[in-house]
């Protein structure tokens, strides 16, 4: 299966521009000041609003900033956000999801109706004004309020699956045997559901950038921290779109849809190796296909042939 | 992979019984479901302020004192109904405040004091009900049928090209396509209007030429938002029509030898357009949040850009009435989502893992 995922292009792909911008996020600060030279926050008056050029690659603010180094400065706060909004979400999902799912009956009920209060609840609003009244706050308190406000959606998924788990023979037997619950739970059931849980992750990552993103440009955020949301934000404030300086807002927001493709790719390739019957057949395929069906029967190219 | 088994929960509430008599027991329980989650919202609603650090009702009093002078005990009372009344122990203070949203007493708004917040939000909402409305039923309709036809005609070129950069569009903020757009068509190209709702020299409500520029004004965010919400609706609906196509009543309706159309149409997209009306549930939040952040990107009239100067004001009571008339919309729209779910699926869709 591990071999399966790493062995698809998207999932690899996927991977590749996650990484990147881990390392951006890790080792972010410290490049900026060896190899860029330049500090994010740093304000320069000789410099202000300058389109993109050799000293600057990616142009400034309008107080002089220098966007690149804004932009992997901001990855840090953005990449933070999102994992720690994962890790609640996932932890969430899996406590109400899994639960509700192995033991059935009343816990599933009440925790069911639970998932689905939260899951039609817009969270978008709510998290705003939860965030509303604690405005200032750091990423941390940010990256909670979006956690706890997301994790439905997943915990459905992880329901069902359980569901799915529990009833299988080989947990059925683990049953007969007398294995303790718990155990059960977290020895049986809980490693078949790593591939959903890692998925959801992922998927919580991005989901907690782009609320962050969402929730900065609306100025919730701590203005002195650099996220790509707040770098948004600062463009949006200082009119760069009546001034027509697209380095400023354009990146960042490139980036998030970096950071959502590249997940978007691995949920991709994991979902057609699960499920095979999805995986797009490449185009030289068709075309290879089309033809032999036309050479042999010269009937019409069926596209059922080529899907499977 | 979400939307195979999204179903699974509505699938399991349904029993074998009579049709009929299913249907409306589905129905019935669908609409308790959203009676209690509309309690919720309005628990929740109440729960908030109160569990806030510092004391909302204090700050909402002290601004709106600052502003207009003197309040008047009814005022003062009226406000700490909402946001929390010192000394009052919390079962009285929520029964005060449900009275108070008996008579649609949503307090005063402290940024525009004195309006009611009750009129800014009725001032608002038409306009992003019909914006959200309007591009939110575009966007399924137009990312349903083209995902039909690159999940019938998977791999071909319009399939392997649509789908990544669907994938790619999905993850694409909504805010930034707006301000991406704006620079592009309002500020470049000049084609657009660069802030509002409305040509503002037009006589408010009443001329044709008001209803012509609102047209004019609306249709970039109505564009952005269709452009960056159909696909998802895209991607969802091609996978579930790869998986229906090779299901066997497909093939049996090839067999028979009936026209293309009626078999993508009757047998395989009928029974794959049944999970995107469940994903609704988890696809509207986001389309809706998404939604608020393109009109404040536009400086559109509506509950979004409202809701942004709320927040960026401190105006609690606004903040809440908001949170309140969205969420109560929003689980108006899902009940509408799972009624047409029930039409489309006579069977309510029993097949339970």
């Amino acid at each position: 299966m591990r071999a399966a995922v790493l062995g698809s292009w998207k999932v690899r792909i996927g991977l590749g521009i996650i990484g990147l911008f881990t390392l951006a996020a890790i080792f972010g600060p410290w490049f900026n000041s060896v190899v860029i030279g330049y500090n994010a926050k740093a304000l320069n008056y000789f410099a202000i609003g300058q389109s993109p050029n050799s000293h600057h690659l990616l142009g400034t603010t309008s107080t002089g900033q220098d966007v690149l180094a804004q932009l992997i400065a901001g990855s840090r706060n953005s990449l933070l956000v999102g994992a720690l909004a994962a890790v609640v979400g996932t932890a969430l999902a899996i406590l109400f999801g899994v639960t509700a799912g192995f033991f059935g009956k009343g816990v599933d009920t009440v925790l069911n109706f639970i998932t689905n209060l939260f899951i039609i609840m817009p969270v978008f609003p709510l998290t705003l004004v939860v965030a509303g009244y604690l405005q200032g706050t750091g990423p941390v308190t940010i990256a909670l309020v979006i956690g706890v406000f997301g994790w439905a959606g997943g915990a459905r998924t992880l329901r069902a699956q359980t569901m799915s788990l529990r009833n299988r023979d080989f947990t059925m037997a683990m049953r007969m045997i007398g294995e303790s619950r718990i155990r059960l739970i977290f020895v049986e059931v809980f490693p078949q559901l790593s591939g959903w849980v890692s998925a959801m992750f992922l998927h919580g990552v991005i989901g907690g950038v782009l609320a962050e993103a969402g929730l900065a440009f609306l100025g919730i955020s701590n203005p002195d921290t650099v996220s790509w949301g707040t770098m948004i934000q600062n463009a949006q404030q200082q009119n760069a779109i009546l001034n027509g300086q697209w380095w400023w807002f354009i990146p960042p927001g490139l980036c998030i849809a970096a950071i959502g493709t590249a997940t978007g790719l691995i949920n991709f390739g994991i979902d057609e190796i699960a499920s095979p019957r999805l995986r797009s057949v490449r185009r030289a395929v068709v075309k290879r296909t089309r033809r032999r069906t036309e050479e042999t029967s010269g009937g019409l190219p069926q596209p059922e042939e080529a899907a499977v | 992979m979400t939307q195979a088994t999204a179903d699974v929960t509505l699938a399991e509430e349904s029993a074998p019984r009579a049709a009929g008599r299913r249907n409306r027991g589905f129905l019935l329980r669908r609409i308790g479901f959203y009676l209690i989650a509309a309690w919720s919202a309005i628990t929740l609603n109440f729960l908030i302020p109160r569990a806030m650090p510092g004391s909302p009702a204090d700050s909402v009093i002290a601004t709106l004192q600052q502003k207009g002078g003197a309040l008047t005990a009814d005022t003062v009372a009226s406000i700490q109904k909402i946001f929390g009344q010192p000394r009052t122990n919390i079962f009285h203070q929520y029964w005060n405040y449900l009275g108070q949203l008996a008579h649609f007493n949503l307090g005063l708004s402290t940024s525009s004091y004195p309006t009611p917040v009750r009129s800014l939000i009725g001032q608002a909402l038409p306009w992003t009900l019909l914006l959200v409305g309007i591009t939110t039923i575009l966007a399924f309709c137009i990312g349903t049928s083209i995902g039909i036809i690159c999940g019938w005609r998977s791999g071909s070129r319009l399939d392997s090209t649509l789908s990544p950069l669907s994938t790619f569009l999905a993850a694409v903020p909504y805010f930034w396509v707006a301000l991406f757009a704006l620079w592009l068509f309002g500020f470049q190209l000049g084609w657009f209007p660069l802030a509002g709702g409305y040509d503002p020299n037009s006589a408010f409500g009443s001329s044709p030429r008001f209803w012509i520029s609102t047209l004019q004004y609306g249709l970039l965010p109505a564009l952005t938002i269709v452009f960056s919400s159909c696909g998802g609706w895209l991607l969802g609906m091609r996978n579930m029509t790869i998986t229906t196509t090779s299901e066997d009543y497909v093939l049996l309706a090839r067999a028979k030898g009936l026209s293309p159309r009626r078999v993508i149409f009757r047998y395989a997209a009928r029974n794959a357009i049944l999970p995107q009306f469940t994903s609704f549930a988890l696809a509207l939040g986001s389309i809706l949040g998404g939604a608020l952040l393109t009109e404040t990107v536009f400086t559109y009239p509506g509950v979004g850009h409202l809701l942004y100067q709320a927040v960026s004001n401190r105006d609690y009571p606004l903040m809440q009435g908001i949170l309140l008339m969205t969420t109560l919309a929003v689980l108006v729209a899902n009940f509408i989502a799972d009624s047409v779910y029930v039409l489309l699926d006579p069977r309510t869709r029993e097949q339970g893992e």
